[in-house]
């Protein structure tokens, strides 16, 4: 008879446990693993600060926001207020409140991030995976396609595409992916190869996992942490091409409080009235800075290699 | 790191010029792809535009046989690939269509905008560049220290601040408050007819002239963007870099030279910064096509008359053939940079001749 | 041998690593010295073999930090020298050849180039000058034609050319002290031979002092005039190489049945034992 030992453990131990007893407990041990040695740099707990402050205020804008960012107060009297305790970032040419207005922008700048990411990774993963683990002429195909769509700089590319399909929102959007997702297939594709030859692959083919299945279940997972790296380096970037996107009139249409929307209609009280333009740069330089703090972090504990 | 390891051990001198002249055959073959490509995607956006071309020539109150005609003059009723063969043969044979705004050629058009973008972006690499380069050296050599931080935060800003943004406020500094530099523009009004263009850019062409009056105005009013330009040029440089000049200190040979008895200055700048210009090439080429693109919202900020702010106030007034034509224009541009990159690449590195 | 000063005295030498992980002593108390003669230095990967010979140089990486008792060469203190007559003596008096010539030369400069370079970081000579005293050292090494050799870029040349080309370029100021760490491990069976013969002779010649550095007993001992065996960073004995069979330390005697021999069977094959204590 074998006794049973009982062992009351502490979730610490049951995270950095060295055998665990079931893949669930192997996951959050792996993420824990990354989750301390994220913490212990403060450059990237600043970025994750700023990031997560981000979609709090995009959740609770509406009991920040001391003001409607739609509705300005009286034009004769309260245009272009300098910074104030009423109005504390100051007020527009339309008399709105500033802070207001930016703190409602933040909806739009985390849907534009996450809209392009959810659009683009998968794009890019899928074609990646597929021209990688299939090579041949598909592999030729695709990643020439690639080659074409990152031929073209990206923001020229977003500018052309938004003037086919008319300015807005949504179509900045599209037209961001668009031309996101062409690294994210090259580091697939180049994750992909590295793998496909791997023993473990060979066993699951012969245990007659179909082609669909290998790439989904096996290969994707795998790539999939590089890819989330880039992205999340990438992500300062969108946030830059969708406000150069509404800078240029091109991107969120009046009167939505977008941030480079909201530098474009200062653009010309910049000399008199310099908080108009100035407010929202700074909104959107710190959400980038954030962004890149948190990317730089996670590569340095994701992709050792890379790190530098 | 490029691990080209040819195999061949000396003497194969013909073997190597057959593999050159093969592997520039199969650099034209993918730049002939690419470029259909390029044109592919710009026949489909001018495909998806909502305008109606006719009605853009015709008006709206044509009557249905001018429509058609016109119609068909245009080539609209052919079947799409037919279409598309025409347009290439168009633009190959330089015909980007006409602009609606300036109802000029958009070549033309192109051609006289462009040197203007080509100037800004030069000066802006070349700042990026001869400072970028150094800084980033120094960061590897003094690792942790001060000027790794600097380097550090500086490229930090640069992939973070808005280019536009930055602009704006360097105008408000140093134009509107400080006085330090011309304002929008490449000349001051006053100066603006007194050159007669040869090369299409200012500093260049006043220079050629001996027009000095015009060259310091012409100076006081490009540093500003081109210094914005070129601090995101150097925010990039200098962290490439940095990271490329730490993996070359790290190698082996680098031990020798010190075996040698090598000044360290002479490891630094010789050995490491000799080897890590291979891979530093593709930066800086890559950071000159970037800084054409960051044009764009460049030159709209500074009025700048240079393709960007064509291709935006094209864009403004639906003038769809100058907007493909431009970004056209730019997307050649940038394969023509990485296909120099890649010769120049070839030049630096003896390990792929 | 003759009697003369020794040209190198080390004294409970210690090389330790500060680390955000703690500190790695990866050499440890190690003594010897040494005339114009051989001297082997023994030990597995990890045992503070190369360490020794870099610190000598003074070429330990940065977190490192040396300290001794005494380390001179031909009389100089070393640790206390300024870095710029260090240097001089560096490449100058005392040099080393690595093990791999693929990474030990410089990828873009040619192996004339280099050669040059480290002829004249010393010497004071025209290019033309360089050239000739590069191409002579070429021909030392039996390179069949050494005007072509001196073009070359690295990567055309094979492992053992390399290699060669790498003892050449190191011997080129006439060096009194040679430290060649695993010079022939990275190279095809085949020429291991021939380069070990050529800096058997090159040694001879000019009446070198040598510290061989490498993880083969049977070849240090057949190389050299004593043989010190590493463990741990610390030297766990030393031996003259006629006296091998009389090693009484465990560690030498396991590393010695680890050879593979013709006669008798080794059944089960031999493996080393590590006992944690000699390291204490």
């Amino acid at each position: 008879m074998t006794g049973t030992f009982e062992r009351t453990q502490t979730l610490r131990e049951w995270l950095t446990d060295n055998e665990p007893s079931s893949r669930t407990q192997a996951r959050f041990g792996r993420a824990y693993l990354s989750w301390r040695s994220l913490s212990r740099n403060p450059l990237a707990m600043l970025g994750l600060i700023v990031v997560v402050g981000l979609i709090l205020v995009a959740i609770f804008a509406d009991q920040l926001a001391t003001q409607s960012p739609f509705i300005g107060g009286d034009l004769r009297t309260e245009r272009l207020q300098p910074p104030s305790a009423e109005h504390w970032l100051g007020t527009d040419s339309q008399a709105r409140d500033i802070y207001s207005r930016l703190v409602h922008g933040s909806r739009l700048t985390l849907m534009i991030v996450v809209l392009v990411t959810v659009i683009a990774m998968p794009v890019g993963l899928l074609i990646g995976t597929v021209a990688g683990y299939a090579g041949g002429w598909l592999d030729s195909v695709l990643m020439r396609i690639t080659d074409i769509f990152l031929a073209f700089p990206r923001l020229i590319l977003a500018l052309a595409f938004v003037a086919a399909l008319g300015p807005g929102i949504e179509n900045a959007i599209i037209a961001i992916a668009i031309t996101a997702w062409p690294p994210y297939a090259r580091i697939a594709r180049a994750e992909t190869l590295t793998i496909r030859n791997s023993d473990f692959i060979a066993a699951v083919r012969l245990q007659g996992a179909s082609t669909p299945r290998i790439i989904a279940r096996h290969i994707m997972p795998l790539c999939l942490p590089s890819v989330i790296v880039r992205v999340t380096l990438d992500m300062a970037g969108i946030i830059l091409t969708a406000a150069g996107l509404g800078f240029l009139g091109l991107g969120a249409q009046p009167p939505m409080p977008e941030w480079g929307a909201m530098i474009a209609s200062g653009r010309q009280y910049i000399i008199d009235y310099w908080w108009v333009a100035t407010m929202p740069g700074i909104a959107i330089f710190v959400v980038s800075l954030g962004f890149n703090l948190l990317g730089d972090g996670l590569r340095d504990v994701l992709d050792p290699k890379a790190a530098r | 790191m490029s691990s080209v390891n040819s195999g061949y051990e000396g003497g194969g001198r013909t073997r190597a010029l057959f593999s050159g002249l093969g592997a520039i055959g199969r650099v034209l073959s993918m730049v002939a792809i690419t470029i259909l490509g390029l044109l592919a995607v710009t026949f489909f956006i001018s495909r998806v535009v909502p305008i109606d071309p006719v009605l853009a020539v015709v008006g709206d109150r044509a009557p249905p046989h001018v429509y058609e005609r016109v119609r068909e003059e245009m080539g609209l009723h052919l079947p799409v690939w037919q279409q598309f063969a025409i347009y290439v043969t168009n633009v190959l044979s330089g015909d980007l269509g006409t602009s609606v705004l300036t109802s000029r050629p958009v070549a033309q058009d192109i051609a006289r905008y462009f040197p203007a973008t080509l100037e800004l972006a030069t000066l802006g690499t070349l700042i990026g560049t001869v400072l970028g380069v150094p800084l980033g050296v120094l960061a590897a050599v003094r690792r942790g220290h001060f000027i790794d931080h600097l380097v550090r935060v500086v490229g930090l800003v640069g992939y973070s601040a808005p280019i536009f943004w930055l602009g704006l406020l360097g105008l408000l500094v140093f134009y509107a408050n400080l006085g330090w530099v011309g304002g929008p523009g490449r000349l001051d009004i006053s100066y603006e007819y007194m050159l007669t263009p040869v090369t299409g850019m200012v500093l260049v062409d006043a220079a050629l002239t001996g027009d000095w009056a015009v060259f310091r105005n012409a100076i006081s009013h490009i540093v500003l963007p081109a210094s914005l330009l070129g601090y995101f040029s150097l925010a990039y440089i200098s962290r490439m870099t940095r990271s490329f000049m730490l993996n070359e200190l790290s190698q082996e040979y680098i031990i020798t030279a010190r075996v040698k008895g090598v000044s360290e200055q002479r490891i630094i700048w010789g050995h490491a910064l000799r080897n890590a210009l291979v891979p530093l090439i593709t930066v800086i080429a890559l950071s000159y096509a970037h800084l054409l693109e960051g044009s764009v919202l460049t030159e709209t900020v500074f009025a700048w008359p240079g393709l960007g702010r064509y291709i935006t106030n094209s864009l403004q007034n639906a003038d769809m053939s100058a907007v493909l034509g431009g970004t056209l224009v730019i997307g050649v541009v940038f394969v023509a940079i990485n296909i120099l990159s890649d010769l120049l690449y070839r030049l630096f590195d003896p390990r792929t001749r | 041998m003759k009697e003369q000063a020794p040209l190198l005295e080390v004294e409970n030498l210690n090389v330790r690593f500060h680390l955000r992980t703690g500190t790695v002593e990866a050499v440890r108390g190690v003594s010897f010295s040494l005339g114009r003669e051989r001297l082997g230095i023994v030990g597995e990967s990890g045992s503070g073999k190369s360490q020794t010979g870099r610190a000598i140089l003074g070429l330990t990486p940065p977190p490192g930090e040396i300290t001794a008792d005494r380390l001179t060469f031909d009389g100089i203190d070393l640790l206390s020298i300024p870095r710029r007559q260090l240097r001089n003596l560096r490449g100058g008096r005392m040099t080393m050849v690595m093990q791999d010539p693929k990474y030990s030369l410089n990828p873009v400069m040619t192996i004339g180039d280099q050669m040059i370079e480290a002829y004249r970081a010393h010497k004071r000579a025209s290019r033309k000058e360089a050239r000739e005293k590069a191409l002579e050292m070429l021909e030392a090494v039996q390179m069949r034609n050494p005007g072509r050799v001196f073009s070359l870029y690295p990567h055309e040349a094979s492992g053992g050319m390399g290699q060669r080309a790498m003892i050449a370029m190191m011997l080129v100021t006439d060096p009194d002290f040679l430290i060649a760490d695993e010079p022939t491990s990275a190279l095809d069976v085949t020429v291991q031979q021939e380069v070990l013969r050529i800096l058997d002779r090159l040694v001879a010649e000019r009446g070198m002092g040598l510290i061989f550095v490498s993880h083969d007993l049977r070849l240090v001992s057949s190389f050299c005039d004593r043989v010190l065996v590493m463990y741990g960073g610390k030297v766990m004995e030393e031996l003259a190489s006629g006296d091998l069979e009389s090693a009484h330390h465990p560690y030498t005697r396991g590393l010695m049945n680890c050879l593979p021999a013709l006669e008798g069977s080794a059944h089960p094959l031999p493996t080393l034992r590590r006992d944690p204590a000699w390291t204490e």
